[in-house]
């Protein structure tokens, strides 16, 4: 049944919007779960981080001490399930003194302005 | 209008599953359709049916039971969530050799691609949480 359903054809915008750190609560990690799933089925994929959701991209990030899964190496990896559109929202960067520099992956930095055109050009909003 | 419904928070804890319930009720109340309702995250454990409310209060995995039982909705819970947490059904206490099952009756277990799938056939992903 899910192949039938696979092979609709049917393609719609899809947006995953990250607001949590990535660690302290379970919702970023699951999220990622999502997005690596929804890869299977071919359709149009964007992920945007804003809030605490920036820091699930940040570099040189070490779980040992709180035995946790330390799954922000899986963000590196999203190219190969061809999900390659990540926004990043500029103010959140802003407000926790990051730049770009601080990030482990390629991302597009956008103003708030622009991620709400974008949210408003999605068929399918996730936030986790 | 076809919904498709995601809760991301257990049962009691959080007022999400019951924000979900009077939605689906009221949805339905309109003549809209619900392609299905979507448990993730500590929202999985609003599929027990081990749970036991005090008597003066609502008792929310019996209140979805018997809302899915009258109006025929498909109520999944999320399979890697589900494993987490110890939602099991009788599939997957044969498959993880656990003892016992603690599903409700209405309520099944399956994969993430049931969510992306909802998400591609309703007009609308409606998504209870924080």
């Amino acid at each position: 049944m899910e192949e039938q359903e696979l092979e609709s054809g049917k393609i719609r915008k899809f947006i995953y919007v990250n607001r949590k750190a990535p660690h302290g609560t379970i919702y970023a990690h699951e999220a990622l779960e999502v997005v690596l799933i929804a890869a299977a089925f071919e359709q149009d994929v964007s992920l945007a981080f804003i809030d605490d959701g920036v820091y699930q991209l940040k570099k040189g990030q070490n779980t040992d001490g709180i035995a946790t899964k330390n799954f922000s190496k899986t963000f590196g990896a999203l190219d190969m399930y061809d999900v390659e559109k990540l926004y990043v929202e500029k103010e959140s960067l802003d407000a926790r003194g990051l730049t770009e520099e601080d990030l482990s992956v390629d991302v597009e930095i956008l103003p708030a302005s622009d991620l709400k055109k974008l949210f408003n050009e999605s068929e399918v909003f996730f936030n986790f | 209008m076809k919904f498709g419904v995601l809760i991301n928070e257990g049962p009691y804890q959080h007022q999400a599953s019951d924000s979900a319930y009077k939605f689906i009720e009221a949805a339905l109340e309109e003549g809209h359709e619900i392609y299905r309702v979507f448990f993730y995250h500590d929202g999985v454990n609003n599929g027990t049916r081990l749970a036991t409310p005090p008597q003066d209060d609502r008792h929310i995995p019996n209140r979805w039971t018997e809302l899915a039982e009258k109006h025929d909705l498909d109520l999944v819970l999320c399979v890697a969530a589900a494993q987490r947490r110890g939602m099991v059904d009788q599939g997957e206490m044969e498959r993880n050799k656990k003892d016992s099952n603690n599903i409700a009756d209405k309520f099944r277990i399956s994969g993430l691609g049931q969510l992306i799938e909802a998400g591609i056939q309703a007009d609308r992903m409606i998504t209870f949480g924080d």
